[in-house]
């Protein structure tokens, strides 16, 4: 079984639409949305949801009024300036509960939250695991692992050759959750400065967790000085470049209809990834 | 007044409007430009600022005297992210893991636990075309964005002036870490299924901190009618509409900022501005009612 996880560094560069594809192109696999705090792969498959759970995780301090004799300590040790007035400001706090353990009067308990869902979704292209984390919640990289490890399973009770995973933006703690210990990553960037730049980070965490990087360059006629660019780092990196994908009103287009492009045209983008998902495989 | 620009989706616009919108109010006011996306800062990449300083950011992490360790466990009994653990006569810790809250050294019996520092980020600041500026970068490999974001956000020193905050992409803690305390919310999106989905997750957001918001619609003409229905029936204004243009795209591509390549822009993000100020007072007068 092989986990291909699409990732970008910078947002908006065309991961979702290239998964999409994927998921139609791909035989024998099972689909992960790893963006769990902005989750658009559902929009382009269609899922009907099979499966709901509740993600419990994480707590947060809570201050018994009754209790509490306003003495100020926990106010003064947290680091997190969650709690002001003797009221526990939840979004701050990060439920390290170390104000619960100091409180002299024991006014403060720490409860655990509930901080999203997750799904097992069937789709015309086979199970999606897919999650939608609470507004302004924590733990997205903990409500990820738990993406993968149901994914995974799926992959393992079905005999699936593949798991094919969306992930979020950016390089921190929901990225390095989605990509540690998978076989794949596939990084989508775009040729303007900023894609270089972040194209550049997120190689630095693959290369950090070990984690086997190709790329595809996405709209790379719209600046194709920058795209030789990205070519010559990725050659000199020894990293392979495995799709150009022309700018095209296409893939728009096929958002708005909700299917994936490869579904949508027949033209020079679907060939493209076409020709990259045979490279990958 | 604090402005911060965010968007749900990544890749949608905010380091062109952020930039674009500092470097058009440059001229008649005091501004600042904070990039608060330590994850994949972009901004100095079209701004080109001249880099006067920078500081590393360090979180403080449990170091353990073990002359002094009687392994009574109490440090990994009070950690809450598993980041300290108790061995037999072993404490084994684990700094990436670790958030910095100092519950393991204060509860010490033994006061055998003190704090040194890891690094885990930069911070830095210096100026670009009457623009204050400063941007983080988290480390390559770290996980954890908001100790980096608050480090940025201090360096916020322009009460009478602007200050614009540049946010990551998302609706969870980082978001969340360097919208707050903003007098307003800029929300960049682009007219399709994705866009829509992730805009109503980022009013939600916003909303949940009781920061008003207002939408910028970018690449319009493309996609379909679906976000201008949900600002309308949500009742949330669209202060700016940018079309979809392979030139802007062209430009952005090459790091030149909007209002730099095309500076009859100008006038609508100073538009764009005023909106916003006529929306904050209104609200603050009628806040003091």
């Amino acid at each position: 079984m092989k986990e291909v996880v699409v990732l970008s560094g910078k947002g908006g560069t065309g991961k979702t639409s290239i998964v999409g594809s994927l998921a139609a192109l791909a035989d024998d696999k099972v689909l992960a949305d790893c963006d769990v705090d902005a989750a658009d792969l559902h929009l382009l498959l269609s899922p009907s949801e099979r499966v709901r759970n509740e993600f419990w995780s994480g707590q947060v301090a809570r201050i018994d009024e009754d209790k509490c004799n306003e003495c100020g300590l926990c106010q003064e040790l947290c680091r997190f300036d969650a709690i002001k007035d003797f009221r526990v400001d939840a979004v701050s706090c990060e439920g390290c509960g170390f104000c619960s353990h100091v409180c002299p009067t024991e006014a403060i308990t720490m409860r655990e939250s509930m901080a999203g869902y997750w799904f097992i979704s069937d789709t015309r292209y086979g199970p999606l695991v897919h999650a939608r984390l609470g507004i302004a919640q924590e733990n997205s990289g903990k409500l990820v692992a738990v993406v993968r490890q149901q994914a995974k399973q799926i992959a393992e009770e079905q005999g699936l050759d593949y798991i094919i995973s969306d992930g979020p933006p950016g390089i921190g703690c929901p990225v390095i959750s989605s990509l540690s210990g998978a076989g794949l990553a596939l990084l989508v960037t775009e040729p303007s400065l900023s894609g270089i730049h972040d194209l550049e980070r997120v190689l630095g965490v693959c290369r950090h967790f070990g984690v086997p990087a190709m790329v595809c360059i996405n709209k790379y006629d719209l600046n194709e000085e920058n795209t030789r660019q990205i070519e010559s780092q990725c050659l000199s990196q020894g990293v392979e470049v495995v799709g150009r994908i022309p700018f095209d009103n296409v893939v728009t287009e096929s958002i708005v209809q909700g299917v994936p492009v490869v579904e949508y045209s027949n033209g020079n983008v679907t060939r493209e990834i076409e020709r990259m998902w045979h490279l990958l495989r | 007044m604090i402005i911060s620009i965010a968007s749900g989706k990544g890749g949608t616009g905010k380091t062109l409007i952020a930039t674009s919108l500092a470097l058009s109010l440059s001229d008649a006011y005091k501004v600042q430009l904070l990039d608060c996306d330590v994850e994949e800062p972009n901004d100095h990449v079209l701004l080109r600022p001249e880099i006067t300083g920078s500081k590393a950011v360090s979180i403080s992490i449990p170091k353990v005297d073990e002359e002094k360790c009687t392994y009574c466990g109490q440090c990994a009994q009070v950690c809450a992210y598993n980041a300290i653990a108790v061995l037999g006569n072993q404490v084994l810790t684990f700094p990436q893991l670790c958030h910095g809250c100092g519950a393991c050294c204060y509860l010490c019996p033994e006061k055998a636990i003190t704090e040194e520092s890891r690094e885990t980020g930069v911070v830095e600041w210096g100026h670009s075309n009457g623009v204050g500026f400063a941007h983080g970068k988290l480390t390559v490999g770290e996980a954890m964005s908001p100790p980096v974001i608050r480090k940025v956000k201090e360096y916020a020193n322009n009460k009478d002036g602007i200050v614009i905050i540049d946010v990551p992409p998302g609706t969870s803690c980082p978001v969340v870490e360097a919208i707050k305390g903003s007098a307003y919310c800029i929300l960049v999106t682009e007219p399709t299924p994705f866009g829509l989905n992730d805009l109503a997750l980022a009013v939600e957001t916003v909303r949940e901190l009781d920061i008003p918001c207002g939408v910028v619609l970018n690449r319009a003409g493309v996609g379909d009618n679906k976000v201008e229905d949900y600002c309308r029936e949500k009742n949330i204004p669209i202060l700016l509409t940018i079309p979809l243009d392979t030139e802007i795209a062209r430009l952005y591509s090459r790091g030149i900022a909007l209002v730099d390549g095309i500076p009859q822009w100008k006038s609508s993000f100073i538009q764009l501005f005023d909106k916003i100020t006529e929306i904050v007072d209104e609200r603050s007068r009628s806040a003091k009612r």
